[in-house]
């Protein structure tokens, strides 16, 4: 029996459509506290989820807002408040819904602020914002429920932190306020749970129907993939077929740059002008606005894209999603196959291409975990506290307050409901103060404490701090544009890094298109369209995650088979040349492969010797053990020369063979080595720029203020090599090694791996390199050694281009 | 005194790899955009409380520099401090600034952050000529003076995948790159700054050696 008012019942019979058991369970548990919904795309979660609200309004009575509705993109809100309408029309309810996020003008911010609608849409960014001024007990006046949509994935990162510690404020705010979340499948949703109530209270799960297994198989083709890299367009052909044979395709790749190459070269074999299109984050807006409606109305065979699309927003027909690359991960894996055939209870269909030989064992190993439901995940650990700094800023920019009340509040938060004092007060010093060893700015404390009450010293500060809200770090980037004679349309942004790179002439590819760089200007690239020239490839920032620990696992699983029946015949056919020729890397145990890689001259570069380690530990966690460990060398006198990392191994190369491997995986001296040494890597300076800018102790760079002073902004790796040197315990050092550690570093992985091998190290010297170690060979982010390699190669750079020009001798301009 | 050495005007000077300029014949070492007290002005402003070192650390290299160029001279290219209040260094600043100036010739040029006469004495002006040089903080733009050496654009250079603080100089004219720890710079091919300089011009990067390459 269900529990729709009857205006709902009707509507929904009207239309001939079921309310949904969760739907209905919502609506019946709408007094909890805390709920969470777990159902899978498709299910109507978010028509669920509003039930409860639109119910509540239907009535009229309500003033001022009732919902808030958050969401991890401004495309959903938008999305939403358009499915919302239709309801809402029919039914000629009462309500007013608006969304309200950094993109839409500032009188209509301004007027929702003195008359909020009864249901906000927005994203948590805004929502911070809201909490910032001093009028937010007035903007949440009669607040009742707040919906989470896709909680799943702001649960992974540092925006969620920041979301649960405004709910902590809201229900400050208003004590009766009532939470739910929207969720994706999960492996622990108890966690999400835990997550999104309030400390202590419980939050029931409700699980909708999964829906049938999805359809989903591995795509072979003719050729073999290639031994490394990749990026799938060896199987160009086959995914023309399958666009062919399907209404709607959605192609995902793990990289921008990778999405990038193959939409160029599925466009060059589009013999027949299928209308597709590409997708990604650097884009520019517009040119992504196109493709979205493109797609909604129906245009589009198929696009080719990356995590921009991951998100539920209503793609319309989509009956096939292809994933190229190893997904790394399976919960990402489901939740993109979810995209395809957008209806509930029919079952989804996916391909999945591995892009290389090691990519054929990870897909395996990833299609056995679809089928066994199994899904993977890593506990995220508590609250971070350059978040919490960045709470407490923007408490004080609303409201004086005290801090024992600010910390019990706080710990309301789900993430930071195990927040010892200690911690809580370093971030209110570090707020106030800075937080240094060495006594500094006595007068200019950024709070201040008056009666009890902390406050900003300088009221006018509060604006910097709104400028500053949010925990997205992205690298700098450049917008790209066409040049104005050819339209001046805008293309969309490439790394600050990579447009550094760029000279007048050179190529790249955006959006599908070659491009010659013309000219930089105001921070702009400047381009015209160069169909035909070869171009170099855009280094977009893409992240590259690391394989999990549940697909490596399985991995060894299956390399642990005496025969690979299920495997393509030619990587059936290299893993048994591996087995004849040396061993197949074991769980429980570390394989560590020795042989001789060639004389000096030839490749990999002068060392003649390389050892190959199997670690399985995922590419962050290889890549720092090449650091680690070729830093033991070098102690040890083995005189290594450089490394390359895989999610599945590492290999390092030097002058000499390592015979004994023992004394090289001592945790302790690994850890030692992590301390000093690792501490100025560029890993940890990309880990701090990212802590200080959330914290406040940086502030962003507004595109206005970049131009007019950008050679008054100094980096934040002077901060980070200031603040070593002269105040190693400093807080922000602190969050920058915490967060490395579970992050870049991830020597959780490593520690992880050492207590699995429990010091059971096979090492095998063998005449030359093996099947396994061979495509580490082709691999790209080769890292070279030596402190002084640096100097040398900008010395050899500068020789060549003093002898170009004519400049033999040292006098400039004689 | 290592360095890069090269001559301008007639006057045999060397870039240190610290980015300060040596003039051996004249005793006399020249700084440019020190920027001292940049933190506390940040913080008076009421924005971010940065790492509270930099002054520490500026002088800190500075006094390495005279120790190893036994100069009896210092030229301040100006922007030495952040603003006017910056330059009333705290205490014990201010006593290791005095300990490094003592005995020595000490020039304030003005800058943009520091016009008019500061406190820590010395001499003051808005520009000095020393022999063939003339020290200022802006090059003049036009036909300029041959032998300006100046400060104020912080240029700075990328090769072989590094950006570092460089010295620019074409023959005629030298723009010194920022010295003061908090500071960032603007790349030596910026409109702003590449036409200041002639077809062959070099840019000397600052770091472990001075390397010096056509921009």
């Amino acid at each position: 029996m269900s529990t729709l008012p009857p205006p709902f019942a009707s509507w929904f019979a009207e239309r001939g459509w079921q309310v949904h058991p969760h739907q209905d369970d919502l609506l019946a548990r709408a007094a909890e506290p805390a709920l969470l919904l777990i159902a899978p795309t498709g299910g109507g979660k978010t028509l669920a989820g509003f039930l409860p609200t639109l119910a509540e309004l239907a009535d009229g009575r309500h003033r001022g807002l009732h919902t808030l509705y958050i969401s991890p993109l401004k495309a959903l809100a938008a999305d939403i408040r358009r499915n919302l309408g239709r309801p809402i029309a029919d039914m000629g309810l009462p309500i007013r819904v608006e969304d309200r996020t950094g993109d839409i003008s500032h009188a209509r911010r301004q007027r929702q602020r003195a008359d909020p609608p009864h249901i906000l849409l927005t994203t948590p960014e805004s929502l911070a914002l809201l909490l910032s001024y001093p009028d937010a007990p007035h903007i949440f006046a009669g607040l009742s429920r707040v919906i989470v949509d896709e909680i799943h994935a702001l649960a992974e990162s540092k925006r969620g932190d920041q979301l649960m510690l405004c709910l902590a404020r809201l229900q400050s705010l208003c004590p009766g306020l009532r939470r739910v979340g929207l969720s994706a499948t999960v492996e622990d949703p108890a966690a999400i749970g835990r997550f999104l109530a309030p400390h202590p209270a419980p939050c029931p799960v409700v699980l909708a129907d999964p829906g049938p297994d999805p359809d989903i198989a591995m795509l072979e083709t003719e050729a073999p993939p290639p031994w490394a890299g990749g990026g799938g367009r060896h199987a160009i052909p086959a995914i023309l077929d399958e666009i062919r044979r399907h209404r709607t395709t959605l192609i995902f790749h793990n990289t921008r740059a990778q999405a990038e190459l193959f939409f160029r070269d599925l466009w060059l074999a589009n013999d027949e002008a299928l209308p597709i299109a590409i997708h990604h984050g650097s884009l520019a807006r517009e040119a992504r606005q196109k493709v979205e409606a493109a797609m909604v109305a129906g245009d589009l065979r198929a696009i080719v894209c990356t995590g921009s699309l991951d998100l539920g927003i209503d793609w319309g027909d989509v009956d096939l999603v292809i994933q190229v690359g190893a997904p790394k991960n399976v919960k990402r894996l489901v939740q993109r196959i979810g995209r395809a055939n957008h209806r509930y209870n029919a079952p989804s269909k996916a391909l999945i291409l591995p892009a290389n030989r090691w990519e054929v064992v990870e897909c395996q190993a990833a299609l056995q975990a679809v089928r066994a439901r199994d899904l993977d995940g890593t506990p995220r650990g508590p609250g971070p506290l350059d978040v919490l700094c960045q709470h407490i800023l923007i408490a004080a920019s609303s409201a004086p307050f005290a801090a024992d009340t600010l910390y019990d509040e706080v710990r309301g938060a789900g993430p930071y409901a195990g927040l010892n004092r200690a911690d809580f007060d370093a971030c209110l010093t570090f707020c106030a103060t800075g937080g240094y060893a060495l006594r500094a700015y006595d007068q200019w404390h950024r709070l201040v404490e008056k009666g009890g009450l902390w406050q900003l010293r300088d009221p006018r500060a509060a604006q910097s701090i709104r400028m500053n809200i949010g925990t997205i770090t992205a690298t700098e980037t450049l917008k790209v544009r066409l040049k104005p004679r050819f339209g001046g349309a805008a293309l969309g942004e490439v790394e600050e890094e990579f447009a550094a790179t760029l000279s007048p002439g050179d190529t790249f590819l955006i959006g599908g298109e070659v491009v010659r760089h013309e000219a930089l200007r105001d921070l702009t690239v400047e381009v015209s369209r160069a169909p035909g020239r070869p171009p170099r490839v855009a280094v977009f920032s893409g992240t590259r995650f690391s394989t999990s620990t549940e697909l490596c696992a399985r991995m060894l699983a299956i390399l642990a088979q005496d025969r690979w029946p299920g495997l393509p015949a030619h990587t059936a056919d290299w893993l048994m040349l591996q087995r004849q020729v040396s061993q197949l890397p074991r769980a429980g145990r570390l394989l560590i492969e020795s042989f001789p890689v060639g004389a000096p001259g030839t490749w990999p570069g002068p060392g003649p010797e390389a050892i190959c380690l199997y670690g399985f530990a995922g590419r962050n966690a290889q890549q720092t053990l090449g650091l680690l460990l070729t830093k033991r060398m070098e102690d040890e006198g083995l005189h290594p020369l450089g490394f390359v990392a895989s999610d599945h191994a590492t290999m390092i190369w030097g002058l000499d063979p390592v015979t004994d491997p023992a004394p090289l995986f001592d945790p302790a001296r690994l850890r030692a080595g992590l301390d000093d040494w690792l501490a100025g890597n560029a890993v940890m300076k990309r880990t701090f720029r990212s802590v200080a800018l959330v914290a406040g102790l940086t502030e962003r760079n507004h595109p206005g203020r970049r131009k007019t002073g950008r050679q008054a902004t100094f980096s934040t790796d002077i901060l980070y090599d200031t603040l070593r040197r002269h105040d190693p315990g400093h807080l922000m050092l602190r969050i920058t090694h915490d967060e490395a550690m579970r992050g870049l570093v991830d020597f959780g992985r490593i520690e992880e791996m050492l207590a699995r091998i429990g010091g059971r190290i096979d090492l095998l010297r063998l005449p030359r390199v093996t099947p396994l170690a061979a495509p580490l060979l082709l691999e790209v982010g080769k890292v070279r050694l030596q402190g002084r390699a640096r100097e040398r190669l900008m010395e050899e750079e500068a020789a060549r281009l003093m002898a170009e020009a004519g400049l033999a001798g040292p006098a400039p301009g004689g | 005194m290592p360095g890069y050495r090269f001559d301008l005007c007639g006057a045999g000077l060397a870039a240190l790899a610290s980015g300060a300029l040596f003039w051996p014949d004249e005793g006399a070492l020249i700084l440019s955009d020190l920027h001292l007290g940049r933190s506390d002005r940040i913080a008076r402003l009421g924005g971010a409380l940065l790492p509270p070192y930099e002054v520490t650390d500026t002088l800190r290299r500075l006094q390495a520099d005279l120790a190893a160029t036994a100069a009896r001279q210092v030229i301040c290219l100006g922007d030495s401090f952040d603003d006017p209040a910056a330059a009333d260094l705290a205490g014990e600043h201010r006593r290791r600034l005095a300990r490094l100036m003592a005995g020595r010739r000490w020039v304030w040029i003005e800058g943009n952050h520091d016009p008019g006469p500061l406190g820590p004495g010395g001499e003051h002006g808005r520009e000095l000529r020393l022999g063939p040089l003339t020290f200022r903080h802006v090059a003049r733009t036009g036909g300029g003076t041959p032998g300006e050496v100046s400060g104020h654009f912080h240029p700075k250079l990328r090769l072989a995948g590094q950006t570092r603080p460089a010295f620019l100089c074409d023959g005629a004219r030298l723009i010194l790159p920022a010295y003061g720890t908090y500071t960032g710079g603007l790349d030596a091919r910026d409109p702003a700054l590449r036409p200041l300089f002639g077809p062959r011009a070099l840019a000397i990067l600052t770091g472990r050696a001075p390397v010096a390459v056509p921009f």
